[in-house]
């Protein structure tokens, strides 16, 4: 009988630093599957963000640059317009993308760059030991919200799946998460297609993977999945945002 | 070799297409917009690319984005445009990776002026952005020198991996000149498999490349900055460039200018010599490294009583003039930041009342 399951040649085989119940790992590997599967590994360039993930090129088995906080998409860009026979993807987390890079991340998605971002929104800051984030909930207590997030003071999370898709250039813009086996193969399929729209140099393409932090939400990674199923779902609605025409 | 007349900005972007370099991001800026104007018809032209982004924020990735998957690249801006990048350009210095910056000068601080100056020497020489990075910084005094800077500037940058910038007053870009683009200056883009991202496939190691500034091991940090600081310590030795005016015979004083305002001393010194009174110059073309052994040279001249720096600034280049005459001699500035020029006659008038 031959081998029916194996690591991605596109994932490493270092122990990741990633916190028990976090999500990372299952996107690193969705990612890494997908470079396999359309055989890109040769010619991808992965950028790091800052956050949790600003190590992901130990994960991950491809060529990679690291950004400064926010910064990947105007990177992606500079690499893809000097180099589009690349294979260009940002990997960022909310703070990240949704606050100091929401200029970049709208002008790329603007412009229609031909890259592909996977967006990992867990509604807090990691690495900094979990702070408030444009995209942290109602009332959510963060070191820096500690009496939860005041809509009235900081205003409501930001949306940016649907943010970005209110923009009039073609896109495939989509929402998943991967808590659950049913969810993860959905996600699967939709970075498989972002980065196949890629390929084809169609358009811009992003999915947003709604994701957990159970360290900094002060839960246990099963009280995690729970959380981001009821409440954090009920807001960032998965879906297609946007197809291409 | 056949001249042109140029405007400055123009010309240098002339001159990095014909060094070679196919890649342009930018966003504009008085007084340096004319670059962009002029790459937008001529780079479709060449198969090059150009770009406007969204930001000087952006555009600073940008060139760290194509220089790290090994692509020639620059960009152009001005003082406030510059202080935007220098994020970036810290970045990019860590990472090791060759880019060339053009900052065509205006007045500062804050929103300053649109007019040419030269306050950003500073910036440029020591505080381009957070931590031990520096940056090969040359000075044109003429459109004609800011052409072939621009096109040494990218092998220089590829020689030691550091950004490379050409820090111009704002007249090299405005005024326009007779140009030539020697051949001879146009160059072939070193081999960056060893460390660009240029993709796996495309390389015979088949392994990949990281470009990367994060080292969270003190001694790996530490390690990446020894050699930052080697390579900065190999400009010092390698690649400092100046010019002596007037220094063969003997010399009551030393004026030490670069850019425009050297230009004007030039002219102030010749009106001096018509009256008997013998002034030496020394114009440094790389500001980092500082021509400190050339003005060393020159102020051990037994005639030469003063050194006198005159900028378009507030007195920035005095401080490493001060600091390389070593209290041999008296050192003083005399300078103008709003956007009007120094004229000779009032470097004559200084010249006279500190030391002739």
């Amino acid at each position: 009988m031959g081998k029916t399951f194996k690591k991605p040649e596109a994932l490493s085989d270092a122990h990741t630093h990633y916190c028990p119940g976090c999500t990372h790992g299952v996107i690193h590997r969705l990612v890494a599957e997908t470079i396999d599967e359309l055989g890109i590994r040769g010619r991808t360039v992965g950028i790091a963000p800052v956050g949790c993930a600003v190590l992901a090129y130990n994960y991950l088995n491809c060529d990679f640059q690291e950004a400064a906080h926010g910064r990947a998409p105007a990177m992606a860009t500079g690499i893809k317009r000097v180099r589009p026979d690349l294979m260009v993807f940002t990997y960022q987390g909310d703070g990240d993308l949704a606050s100091i890079g929401m200029g970049e991340i709208i002008h790329a998605a603007n412009r229609g760059e031909k890259f592909t971002t996977i967006f990992v929104n867990n509604a807090i800051y990691g690495m900094t030991g979990g702070q408030m984030a444009p995209t942290t909930m109602p009332g959510q207590r963060t070191s820096t919200s500690p009496l939860g997030r005041n809509v009235e003071e900081v205003g409501m999370p930001i949306k940016v799946a649907e943010l970005l898709a209110a923009l009039q250039t073609p896109a495939y813009i989509t929402r998943q998460t991967v808590i659950k086996p049913k969810y993860i193969n959905k996600a699967k399929k939709a970075i498989k297609q972002a980065f196949t729209y890629q390929l084809e140099n169609r358009c811009f393409s992003l999915v947003e993977v709604v994701s957990t932090c159970p360290t900094n939400w002060g839960m246990t990674p099963v009280e995690a999945v729970d959380w981001t199923e009821k409440t954090l779902l009920a807001y960032y609605q998965p879906g297609d945002y946007k197809i291409p025409a | 070799m056949a001249k042109v007349l140029m405007k400055g900005n123009e010309a240098i972007g002339e001159a990095a297409i014909r060094a070679g370099c196919l890649n342009y991001f930018a966003y504009p800026i008085t007084p340096q917009s004319e670059v962009a104007e002029y790459l937008v018809r001529r780079m479709p032209e060449v198969g090059g690319v150009f770009l406007q982004g969204e930001s000087e924020v952006a555009v600073g990735y940008m060139i760290f984005g194509a220089a790290g998957a090994g692509e020639r690249v620059f960009t152009t801006s001005s003082s406030p445009g510059i202080s935007l990048m220098s994020e970036a350009i810290s970045y990019i210095a860590a990472a090791q990776c060759p880019a060339v910056f053009v900052n065509i000068m205006r007045g500062g601080p804050g929103l300053g002026g649109i007019l040419p100056s030269q306050a950003d020497y500073l910036q440029a020489t020591k505080g381009i952005g957070h931590g031990d990075c520096r940056l090969l910084v040359m000075a044109p005094a003429s459109v004609q020198e800011a052409v072939e800077m621009v096109m040494n500037a990218f092998p220089l940058a590829e020689k030691y991996r550091n950004p490379v910038m050409i820090l111009g007053d704002g007249l090299i870009g405005q005024m326009m000149e007779p140009v030539a683009f020697p051949d001879h200056l146009k160059s072939e883009p070193t081999n960056k498999d060893a460390w660009a991202t240029n993709g796996m496939d495309h390389r015979k190691s088949k392994s990949r490349n990281l470009v990367k500034s994060l080292f969270l091991d003190p001694v790996q940090l530490n390690d990446n900055n020894l050699q930052l600081k080697a390579k900065y310590e190999r400009m010092r030795a390698e690649t400092v460039m100046s010019e002596s005016y007037n220094t063969d015979g003997d010399y009551t004083g030393l004026i030490v200018s670069y850019g425009t305002m050297s230009r004007v001393c030039r002219t102030a010194i010749d009106m001096l010599k018509a009256e008997g009174i013998e002034v030496g110059m020394l114009r440094p073309q790389t500001l980092f490294p500082f021509p400190e052994k050339a003005l060393a040279d020159a102020v051990s001249k037994p005639s030469c009583t003063h050194v006198l720096s005159i900028e378009m600034s507030m007195g920035q280049m005095v401080e490493d003039v001060d600091r390389f005459v070593r209290g041999l001699l008296p050192v003083s500035w005399y300078g103008k930041c709003g956007g009007d020029i120094p004229t000779p006659e009032e470097v004559i008038d200084v010249v006279k009342e500190r030391f002739a």
